[in-house]
């Protein structure tokens, strides 16, 4: 008891009666108090929402950015995944941990900062980047740490670039904190054109936009709401899911929408509500995005006061739809649908078995329409610039435009937003080409879960047939570009490390494959492997993908064995025994 | 059942009802599909990812919505391209399945030898050895040599105690959740949890003491590899080297069906009970006993047992031969002529029940079940749950009532089953609840799951149950949650009672019972399946003493005996329990252990334990059912029913002693009528029963043992038998005033036979007196505080445990802890023991 000042206690009192759902927000109520969730304080929880306690502490272990034991409430996060640690992520971290007298993983002697080593922070168009408490930082360099730790480096702000800009239409043009601003720039004008139309004729046109889901599985859109519109249930009992998550190492293209266009992303949302007929709206952002969160919350408050949400919307009887943010704490897996019911409904991020699907059993096992944050403001973009101009650019079986995070040795990283037609080599020139004259080593396409392409590739249209065909993953458009001065080995190290980071442990292949691959390419990269390594890496890759649950386990090995088959030659040099 | 479905299995068809699960259906035509996180008690989860099938579906043209048929007139087969998880589907109309492909081989073994690649292999000193699902598995289904190499294997702690009564090995662990499933689903405790994630994840527990629950042993049977240990079993002996004998658990009234495994022991040649597990009975305890069953065995073999019989010589008590000592007391019982009591323990056996009777009743003497506590035996005669009832049956068309009693203390089974009726978070094809209506003074766990809960004031109860009856009648009475019971009575087609007898003496709790009855009568919720009284006994075959003809002594010992001249008790210490017995009498007592009151007696006779010998009990659902000899006799003990046969010889009431306990039975069974008809043979009979858990694949229901030594027989009531019980007026009390003490049940209590089982100690109920806060403070007492509690002329000492759930004015004292002893709600006074000391 001791440890509760009255804010607390009066906080879960105010909550407990939605029971479990709230456990993430009083978690991450406990961590901006006290920094950590103490015993105690999990005990508390565990009463006021009528969790067993073993299920608090279950939930609380899960997630990375929740702590046991006494944290510092300023923990500093560095990334150490590929973007930053081929801009020099280590350098910094050996730095800060000069600087702060204490190693990774430690908290200085006075208990005022927590250092820690993370995966991608998607912040990796400013690599290498790090996060003080909520205030983000890129480019840092062991120079600027001090600057870093005095809290007087400037936050990084990214630019889009690309043409046509319809997705990120006005990303750093308007004032992502003002609604007025947004409806200056021509914000809700496509949920009125929408509300015009029926949700019937809505679909038809999301069916021929030929929009396809954008957080990596490509399922077409239209269909996935109007299975969820004709899902047996009430639009009480209907959800739409925003998934914010983005934890794909290499991809940030959703935080740019987060954070510079807040408006847009609950506009779309609300569009999606009316053509599916849902009344539940949630958006499900990681916790690593404070800014991205704080504008949501700001956005969703105005909003809502401004009766774009709420009851009646636009004066329209029976319209009703409000949202709900979700915090992320620190969890790659909750980006997996289903994954990302259960954190919300306040378990473990355990990926549920699918069939049943998300259509019908959802959050709350009610019907559900999850999507992506691009994949939806692409939607709202369709209404915005018409069915004719969207299929007028990209090609028939991949019409309109897609966002491509960019990252890595090129001149300029960044989101770019392309006509699906470009080619890598077009992608890579607008970027500015390789920085710094260096040559191209390999590109890695679709993030941690992607695969590597080599430079003679680099005339593959960016197309989902193409892209099929080569079979490149497209996934979320990450295009990670390294050069000649790269250990690709040190990059497919923290790849392995990254899933065995990540696996959330519900299913045997993957808990044990991401595990034993990580000792495989840790070997590799820095002791010496054993002859027989690279065989096994095959039957791990081959267990993983036929028999894990999730997505996660199915891709875990895709970028690594892409590597393998390009350039066998990396795990074949200075093998033993 | 109503909606059956066909399927196909490589090629065989198996039809099962509309719900089942793939491999379970696979099970019924004896395809042993491997699986590990999936038990048929409980929910799937799809995490190991063992059980991988091909799965096909056929083929539909979408014209004419027709299936598609091959040249041969058969259903074209869509087959998928992934691989599912056979525990995850359920059985479609059309469905085919490969379980036996090459696809399915290579990813199953692929996925074993991932298991084994993170397993110690350190069988030959595993507990699981010999009876390893996964060394059973690999053998049958796994990779000829690994292809992974040793020195990868992960070291982890071994030796984790989650509580002191069970042990993990990390190593061995595949987080296939069982236990945390069981935990919560079924046991109601949910107190394991994982921790960490990715392969970091691990099992652990989250209660104080760790592991708190009444089933964890229950976990040890289920983890599919050995992950899971009992501290009583841990390294005791390899499954291979020990003999197995059924038995029936006689801690509570349940008669749960368990197992005994023995060895004996190198050293001293003396048997030994390694382990008691559950014997599948899917109408008393399916596939689980709780750990008074498993782990409060310790007494029967215990090195204090008495082991000759001893005569008192010159105020002494010294070792005697039978012929002496039998003798002996066939020469006072005759001395005594018909001044005779007998006081017969509710744990006898039933067999030992009707010959002590027939003994004492042929000398014209009297006879009492003891302690006699509570009544309604007769009740349950009539209109008790009926025969062919299943608790497992109980789903939404049924309400469960549980009045006065804390059912999972009193009968921790029985709670885990009502808990899935009500709850159903395990398998089950009938997902439809039963309402529970808890009727009680305080708050008990049953109450968390109750849909309707009243808090009567101690001495209302009969009172409650009738308002619940008038409500069940369609009148409104005062109270809203008792009118809307009420109304669920109503409009249900099941009506089971569980009675029980906190706080009341035997003239309250017979006209509770007569309520109750009544209740069951009047709504017409008596002989018809899954209907009916079941009392929750204190003891384990107190509903056997009543249908051997034993009445309750209801009373004091002193009342009852009076001044008989010869009195024998025989698995009853009643000085222990704070009576008293005339001093000049002749007493001969029959017991396992010393007692308070064999300290007092002529004769002391050593008899055998439940352990040593054969028998029946009666469980509180009227199941007759057996049990067998696992261990040698203990030196000179006898079992009580041949002791009594041969003074029955030496008083010359029968002419020489039944040759065995079923002559005995049989005997017994043309006397009591409703037991007409019943045998050894009979009780002996199984079925089929699912799950299916024989075999060599212990992964799929665990380890707990097949039936292969009897499932009993449930006997009729009248009621059943067509008889029309008819329902009696009774008359209720009003609440007690003044402050006002009640016992209440412990499972983990400190009498005569758990605290031989020195494992449980730190978890044995300790005395404590529960007061509600404002009771403490009018009295001056606080918190932690030692008191003097006195109730009926007994005084104990007892710490304060101020608790919001004690009603006012009331102190709730644990029973059988070693203090005070006494029926029903009594005036009590408490004091500092400072004032007392000062006084
Ligand atoms: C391990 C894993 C992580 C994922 N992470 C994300 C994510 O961060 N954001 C996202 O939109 N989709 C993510 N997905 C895909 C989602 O499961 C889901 O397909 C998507 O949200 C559907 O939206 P869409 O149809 O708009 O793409 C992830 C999938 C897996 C297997
Ligand atoms: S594949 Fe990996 S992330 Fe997905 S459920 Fe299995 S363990 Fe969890
Ligand atoms: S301890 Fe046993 S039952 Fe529990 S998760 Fe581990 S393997 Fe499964
Ligand atoms: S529930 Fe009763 S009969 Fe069953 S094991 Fe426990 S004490 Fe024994
Ligand atoms: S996944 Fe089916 S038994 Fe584990």
């Amino acid at each position: 008891m001791s440890q509760t000042p009255e804010p607390f206690a009066t906080y879960l009192d105010e909550i407990s009666h939605r029971g479990r759902t709230m456990l993430l927000p009083a978690l991450h109520k406990a961590t901006e108090l006290y920094g950590w969730v103490s015993q105690d304080v999990q005990e508390q929880i565990s009463r006021a929402l009528r969790v067993p306690a073993a299920e608090v502490h279950g939930v609380v272990e899960f997630y990375s950015m929740f702590y046991q034991q006494p944290t510092a409430k300023r923990v500093i996060r560095v990334c150490e995944d590929p973007a930053c640690s081929a801009g020099g992520a280590s350098a910094v971290l050996h730095e800060l941990e000069a600087q702060l007298s204490i190693q990774v993983g430690e908290t200085t002697a006075d208990g005022s900062v927590t250092l820690e080593a993370v995966t991608c922070l998607g912040m990796c168009e400013h690599a290498p980047c790090a996060l003080d408490a909520n205030k983000p930082a890129g480019m840092l360099d062991p120079q600027s740490v001090s600057a870093f730790l005095a809290g007087e480096l400037p936050e990084p702000v990214g630019m889009p670039y690309g043409n046509p800009l319809w997705i990120l239409q006005r990303v750093g043009k308007v004032d992502p904190t003002s609604l007025a601003d947004y409806l200056a720039m021509g914000g809700y004008q496509g949920l009125q054109k929408a509300i015009a139309q029926t949700p019937e004729a809505l679909l038809e046109q999301l069916d021929a936009s030929g929009v396809l889901g954008r957080g990596g599985a490509q399922f077409p859109t239209g269909r996935k709401w109007r299975m969820v519109r004709q899902a047996a249930g009430t639009p009480q009992n209907k959800h739409v899911v925003v998934n914010a998550d983005e934890s794909e190492p290499g991809t940030f293209k959703d935080r740019y929408l987060l954070e510079e266009d807040p408006f847009a992303l609950i506009e779309a949302t609300t569009l999606a509500s009316y053509v599916i007929g849902a009344q539940q709206g949630w958006i499900f952002v990681r916790g690593e995005y404070p800014r991205a969160v704080a504008r949501l919350q700001n956005a969703i408050d105005q909003a809502r006061a401004a009766g774009w949400l709420g009851k009646n919307i636009l004066g329209q009887k029976g319209f009703d739809f409000d949202i709900e943010l979700r915090v992320g704490a620190g969890a790659y897996i909750c980006g997996e649908e289903t994954a990302l019911f259960e954190a919300i409904e306040g378990k473990r991020g355990f990926p549920r078995i699918k069939p049943p699907f998300p259509v019908t059993h959802g959050l709350f096992h009610q019907p559900t329409a999850i999507n992506n944050v691009e994949t939806l403001v692409a939607a709202l973009a369709v209404i915005n610039v018409g069915l004719d101009a969207w299929k007028a650019v990209g090609t028939e079986k991949s019409p309109g435009t897609k966002l491509f995070c960019v990252s890595g040795h090129v001149a300029k990283p960044g989101v770019y937003e392309l006509p699906f037609a470009s080619t890598l080599a077009d992608l890579l020139a607008l970027a500015g080409g390789v920085a710094n004259g260096r040559q191209l080593q390999a590109v890695l396409m679709g993030g941690a879960a992607g695969a590597f392409v080599a430079p003679h590739q680099l005339d593959l249209r960016l197309t989902y047939e193409d892209t099929r065909a080569a079979n490149v993953p497209l996934g979320s458009g990450v295009v990670m570009v390294f050069d000649d001065s790269v250990d690709l080995r040190q990059v497919l190290y923290e790849l392995a490390r990254f899933f065995k980071h990540e696996s959330c442990g519900k299913c045997f292949p993957c808990q044990l494959g991401s595990q034993r691959q990580y000792e495989i390419l840790d070997r590799l990269a820095h002791h010496t492997p054993y002859t027989q390594d690279l065989q096994t890496l095959g039957n791990i890759g081959y267990t993983m993908t036929k028999t894990s649950l999730c997505g996660l386990g199915q891709t875990a090995t895709s970028a690594i064995s892409s590597a393998v088959r390009l350039w066998p030659h990396l795990l074949n040099e200075n093998a033993t025994h | 059942m109503a909606n059956e479905i066909t399927i196909k299995i490589d090629g065989n068809a198996v039809t099962v009802p509309a719900g089942t699960i793939v491999v379970d259906a696979a099970k019924r035509i004896g395809n042993d599909v491997p699986v590990f996180c999936y038990h048929p008690k409980m929910e799937p989860v799809g995490m190991c990812r063992v059980c991988l099938v091909e799965m096909g579906m056929p083929r539909v043209d979408r014209e004419t919505r027709q299936p598609v048929l091959k040249a041969d007139g058969t259903p074209e087969i869509d087959w998928m391209p992934k691989l599912v998880t056979g525990c995850t589907e359920r059985v479609r109309p059309g469905m085919e399945i490969r379980t036996n492909s090459e696809k399915v081989k290579t990813a199953r073994q692929e996925i074993l030898e991932f298991l084994l690649t993170s397993h110690p292999l350190d069988c030959p000193i595993c507990d699981k050895g010999g009876e390893c699902p996964l060394q059973n598995l690999t053998i049958q289904h796994g990779p000829g040599n690994s292809r992974f190499l040793v020195n990868e294997k992960f070291h982890l702690d071994k030796h984790v105690p989650l509580g002191d009564l069970i042990y993990l090995d990390r190593e061995r662990c595949i987080q296939c959740a069982r236990c945390i499933r069981f935990q919560e689903d079924l046991a109601d405790d949910p107190v394991l949890g994982f921790d960490e994630r990715g392969r970091a994840t691990q099992i652990v527990t989250f209660s104080e003491p760790g592991f708190d629950s009444y089933f964890s042993g229950n976990t040890t049977d289920i983890c599919p590899v050995g992950a899971l240990t009992t501290a009583d079993f841990r390294f005791g002996a390899r499954a291979w080297e020990m003999q197995n004998s059924a038995s029936i658990c006689n801690a509570c009234p349940v008669g749960c069906n368990t197992h005994l495994n023995t060895r004996r022991d190198g050293l001293s040649g003396n048997f030994a009970i390694k382990r008691v597990m559950p014997r599948q009975n899917e109408q008393v305890n399916e596939l689980w006993i709780c750990d008074k069953g498993r782990f409060g065995h310790h007494f029967a073999t215990s090195p204090d047992r008495l082991s000759v019989p001893q005569i008192r010589k010159k105020g002494q008590l010294v070792q005697a031969t039978w012929d002496e000592a039998l003798s002996l007391i066939a020469e006072k019982m005759q001395a005594a002529g018909s001044s005779i009591a007998g006081i017969a323990g509710e744990r006898l056996a039933n067999e030992d029940l009707f010959t002590f009777r027939k003994l004492i009743e042929g000398q014209g003497g009297k006879i009492a079940a003891f302690p006699g506590e509570m009544a309604g035996g007769d009740w349950v005669q009539q209109v008790g749950i009926a025969a062919g009832s299943n608790l497992s049956e109980l789903g939404g068309d049924s309400v469960i009532v549980v009045v006065a009693n804390d059912l999972e203390e009193s009968a921790p089974i029985w709670w885990m089953r009502v808990h899935q009726a009500v709850e159903k978070k395990g398998a089950t094809l009938d997902k439809s609840k039963a309402s529970l209506i808890v009727l009680n003074a305080r708050p008990t766990k049953a109450e968390g799951s109750a849909n309707y809960a009243i808090h009567y004031a101690y001495g209302e109860e009969t009172a409650t149950v009738q308002a619940l009856l008038r409500a069940a009648q369609g009148n409104s009475v005062e109270n809203e949650t008792l009118t809307a019971a009420g109304k669920a009575i109503a409009n249900a087609k099941n009506l089971v009672v569980f009675l029980g007898n906190e706080g009341l003496d035997y003239a309250d709790s017979a006209a509770l019972a007569q309520a109750c009855a009544n209740l069951l009568i009047e709504t017409g919720h008596v002989g018809k399946p899954n209907n009916g009284l079941i009392a929750v006994w204190n003891k384990g075959n107190t509903q056997g003493a009543w249908d051997m003809g034993l009445r309750p002594l209801a009373g004091t010992t002193a009342n009852f005996v009076g001044k008989s001249k010869f009195i024998w008790t025989a698995a009853a210490d009643p000085i222990g329990d704070k009576q008293t017995l005339p001093e000049d009498t002749f007493l001969v007592v029959s017991e396992l252990f010393e007692t308070a009151t064999s300290r007092r007696a002529d004769v002391v006779l050593p008899v055998q334990s439940f352990a040593e010998r054969e028998g029946t009990y009666t469980s509180g659902e009227r199941r007759v059912q057996r049990f067998y000899p696992a261990v040698p006799a203990r030196g000179e003990s006898r079992p009580d029913w041949l002791i009594f046969s041969h003074v029955q010889v030496r008083v010359g009431q029968i002419d020489k002693a039944p040759v065995s306990t079923s002559v005995v039975f049989s005997q017994m069974s043309k006397e009591i009528s409703l037991y007409n008809g019943l045998n050894y043979r009979a009780l002996a009979q199984t079925q089929e029963q699912f799950p299916q858990i024989m075999g060599e694949d212990k992964y799929y229901g665990g380890t707990a043992f097949e039936n292969s030594a009897g499932l009993g027989v449930q006997v009729r009531t009248s009621a059943d038998l067509g008889q029309k019980p008819a329902s009696r007026s009774v008359s209720s009390r009003s609440a007690i005033d003044g402050l006002t003490a009640v016992l209440t049940q412990k499972l983990y209590d400190r009498g005569t036979l758990l605290m031989r089982s020195y494992l449980l100690h730190p978890r044995l109920a300790l005395p404590v007196a529960h007061l509600h806060a404002e009771t403490a403070a009018m009295l001056g007492v606080a918190d932690g505080e030692d008191v003097q509690v006195q109730v009926a002329g007994q005084k104990g000492k007892y710490t304060v445990c101020v608790s919001e759930d004690t009603p006012q004015n009331v102190v709730l004292l644990p029973n059988s802890v070693g203090a005070l002893n006494f029926v029903g709600a009594q005036p009590a006074e408490v004091v500092k023991i400072a004032e007392t000391v000062g006084a």
